[in-house]
């Protein structure tokens, strides 16, 4: 289905119902993005305030996921949407647990780097906490663009940069070790470097989440627990139509 | 999904999960990622799910024409043995035409005309040719319409009445019979205090149960059902959706209806039709969440295509 999809139907009101719900989920998703700019932005730049607005976004964050599992409740009782429809509620309903989650990683980060800022820094100023930073907002960042032009390709491509997560997890977690065995000073500071870190990596995976759900929307396939190879294959072959006398053979 | 990988047996795939210890280093291997046991395992049982019942009724080529209109163009088709088989679409589609087929309810109509075949399986008749007897088409194939129908005697006699036609004699036998159509069209209970009363005494629910019963009295291999609910009010609709789920285990079941949730609870199979063609035809689930055809989803989805 394409965005266009949702404006089709023969009730008005449904489509609004559609629409709006989808433009909730992306400002939902700004807010989110917008959370977790200001919380890794604070692992570079301490300042005090960081902390107070990233929990003031959540506020909105909390309101806004309310609102839409609402919305979709109602839109399930009473139009009983199917196939694409269907998929479209699902996707949002999950999609919103997983925002709401990256809300709360960056809500740790940010409560973290208030922390940090409080004690001495290292040499590099936590440049490779901010490096892995980057990679996951632009994750983010494209889940939400994928997700309003429902686009496919796009979201494959941040599937593929969850690898990349994961191992810039391995290694900060080794050069953390190290730092830890050098000097049991610094235990504490890595300890906390370690905690911004798998925040970090869990937002990736949240965006990862979402991604998926986008392919199950999009095509109606489900490639959660696959792997990347497998996946980018499902995405090329064509659907074929399965007919009951044809079931034998497939 | 790629053939290959889902035709994998299982084994295939396990090949390191099951942790091998390693004798020389005491190691246990690390569980590769990607496709696991539970996988397989899921895998193994969509398809299994998917391993469908035999087909009960085929349609070959169906043509049908009323006069000059041709209602049904090129239908090909297989019905599943017990298995609920719903037919959806719009108005005009042509699936009420399709399923009256079914029994020759249109031999009556003149100007009609039947090409192609509907072969009822596993003995290969053709249930539209002109020498199979349409009486005996019906004594196979039950119908139950819209409207309940019962016939203006008692209860017992409107479900008594096909075994009569069929030569039935013995008293006992017939009230055996009797008794367990009403039971299977989950009717007994209400009525059997007062099976001599009128059947135009029942609600309008009872009635339809009663036509149930009617056909299910002689045995039929298959039901039809033309929109069967669309007369009566939630509660009875749910009763009846109820029973036609529970026919499944003793008759193949073609039902046409509007209501497309009505199609998604009870039928196993779904088929779509549109102008007189069939668009698609799948398993239930599969069509109600991730259909093949922009025109399936465009009608269920109630868009404009």
């Amino acid at each position: 289905m394409s965005t266009e999809g949702l404006s089709h139907h023969i009730s008005s009101r449904y489509n609004a119902d559609l629409e709006r719900l989808r433009s909730s989920v992306l400002e939902m998703g700004g807010v989110v993005e917008r959370q977790l700019t200001q919380a890794i932005g604070g692992l570079t730049e301490p300042d005090a305030r960081v902390l107070l607005r990233v929990a003031q976004e959540e506020l909105r964050v909390n309101q806004l996921e309310r609102s839409i599992d609402e919305d979709c409740s109602r839109i399930l009782a009473t139009r009983g949407p199917t196939a694409s429809d269907l998929r479209l509620i699902i996707t949002i309903l999950k999609t919103i647990t997983d925002l709401e989650r990256i809300g709360d990683e960056g809500e740790k980060v940010a409560a973290i780097a208030a922390r940090l800022a409080t004690r001495e820094r290292p040499n590099n100023r936590y440049r490779e906490l901010r490096n892995l930073g980057e990679l996951v907002i632009g994750m983010v960042h494209d889940t939400l663009d994928a997700f309003a032009r429902f686009d496919t390709t796009l979201a494959l491509e941040v599937l593929r940069r969850d690898r990349t997560v994961d191992e810039e997890y391995e290694s900060i977690h080794r050069q953390n070790i190290t730092f830890m065995m050098e000097d049991p000073r610094s235990i504490r500071r890595a300890l906390d470097a370690m905690w911004v870190v798998r925040s970090l990596e869990r937002i990736g995976d949240h965006a990862k989440n979402i991604c998926e759900y986008l392919i199950y929307l999009v095509l109606g396939k489900d490639v959660r627990h696959t792997k990347i190879e497998e996946i980018e294959k499902e995405l090329l072959a064509p659907r074929g139509q399965v007919v009951p006398a044809d079931l034998g053979s497939s | 999904m790629d053939q290959s990988v889902r035709n994998k047996p299982p084994q295939a795939d396990t090949g390191g999960l099951l942790p091998a210890h390693d004798s020389d280093t005491g190691v246990i291997p690390m569980r590769p990622s990607g496709r696991g046991m539970l996988q397989v395992a899921v895998d193994e049982t969509r398809r299994s799910a998917a391993l469908k019942a035999p087909v009960k009724a085929r349609a070959e080529s169906l043509d049908f024409y009323y006069g000059p209109h041709k209602a049904l163009k090129n239908l090909n088709m297989e019905i599943r043995e017990k298995q609920v088989t719903a037919l959806i679409g719009p108005s005009g589609c042509g699936k009420t035409t399709f399923l009256r087929c079914f029994n020759r309810m249109h031999d009556l109509t003149p100007g009609t005309r039947y090409e192609g075949r509907i072969m009822l399986l596993p003995e290969e008749i053709n249930l539209v040719a002109r020498n199979i007897d349409p009486i005996e088409v019906r004594m196979r194939i039950g119908m139950v319409f819209q409207k309940p129908n019962p016939f203006p005697k008692s209860i017992f006699e409107n479900v008594a009445y096909g075994l009569r036609i069929h030569g039935v004699r013995s008293q006992v036998r017939i009230q055996e019979e009797v008794e367990k159509a009403l039971r299977g069209a989950a009717l007994w209970d209400e009525v059997k205090d007062r099976l001599a009363s009128s059947a135009l005494s029942l609600s309008g629910g009872q009635q339809q149960r009663l036509c149930i019963a009617r056909a299910l009295a002689t045995s039929p291999e298959m039901v039809l059902f033309d929109e069967p609910t669309s007369a009566l009010d939630p509660i009875a609709t749910a009763r009846i959706e109820e029973l036609i789920a529970s026919l499944r285990d003793q008759v193949t079941v073609l039902i046409v209806t509007h209501n497309m949730q009505q199609a998604a609870r009870v039928s196993d199979y779904t088929a779509f039709m549109y102008l007189g063609e069939l668009i698609e035809c799948d398993q239930t689930s599969r069509i109600f969440t991730n259909p093949g055809q922009k025109a399936t989803e465009d009608y269920i989805t109630g868009r404009y295509g």
